[in-house]
């Protein structure tokens, strides 16, 4: 897992780059943590358009995020999911709660 | 003529750093029955899930084996992924969507879901103590099939 980001506008952008599976789900975890705790963001956004596999430990991942950032009131949102990371969060409702958006190549240049 | 069955069967040890190793190897035994990307990743997803079972349930605390084992035959391929740790003792409840005995791990408890969702079919067996083998089967090219015969 390579994890690449920005802050923009009080916008934290990630970019997840490789495989998130219970191996990489730690060091995913412990990671974003660490950039969450930069107190000027207001948004967060995960990018997984460079997610080349995802299983259910993505799920737990995103959920523990949401949490951290709830308590703060400070909205998580994935954008761009592969198909296949999309049937699995879709299959775990947390659209309900952590949306999903569409970034059309706005952060291109972090990549 | 009725193709013989083709086999491959390997164990490796319950490290979570072998589950990228697991899906891989799953996922190009199966490019002889010509996958579409889907289906490909459905299968490795839900390699992966059975695997990260055995990981994270069967061998919580110490090192252990994950018997793996794929077998194609006709268009249909079975992978049965084994471990011999720590049974699951309520295999219905275990398989109940965001079911999890490790709540405070961040887990999801959708694994058995999730392999359910993306194979046709999911077996699970433990007899409590002396491990668990999930057995799961899916049959490829069957969207095509049906989109040409109908």
């Amino acid at each position: 897992m390579n994890i690449v980001s920005t802050v923009k506008n009080s916008i934290l952008y990630v970019l997840l780059k490789g495989e998130l599976d219970e191996h990489s789900a730690s060091y995913t975890h412990e990671t974003l943590d660490k950039l969450f705790t930069n107190d000027k963001i207001k948004q967060v956004i995960l990018d997984l358009s460079q997610l080349d596999f995802m299983d259910s430990t993505g799920i737990g991942v995103f959920f523990g995020r949401y949490k951290k950032l709830a308590g703060r009131g400070i909205p998580l949102f994935v954008a761009n999911p592969s198909t296949q990371a999309d049937k699995i969060l879709k299959m775990s409702g947390i659209y309900q709660i952590v949306k999903k958006i569409s970034t059309g190549g706005k952060y291109e240049r972090v990549r | 003529m009725k193709e013989c069955a083709n086999v491959f069967e390997i164990t490796f040890e319950a490290k979570s750093i072998n589950e990228g190793f697991a899906r891989v190897c799953v996922a190009a035994f199966c490019v002889q029955l010509n996958p579409s990307v889907d289906e490909i990743s459905d299968i490795k997803t839900a390699v992966s899930e059975a695997v990260t079972n055995c990981v994270v349930h069967a061998y919580p605390k110490k090192e252990g084996l994950i018997k793996l084992r794929c077998e194609i035959e006709g268009n249909k391929v079975t992978i049965e992924v084994c471990d011999f740790g720590v049974g699951i003792s309520d295999i219905k409840k275990a398989r109940e969507p965001f079911y999890t005995t490790k709540p405070t791990e961040e887990r999801s408890g959708m694994g058995f879901a999730v392999m359910e969702g993306f194979m046709d079919s999911l077996e699970v067996e433990s007899n409590g103590q002396s491990g668990t083998k999930v057995v799961m089967s899916k049959v490829i090219g069957s969207l095509e099939k049906m989109s040409v015969g109908g």
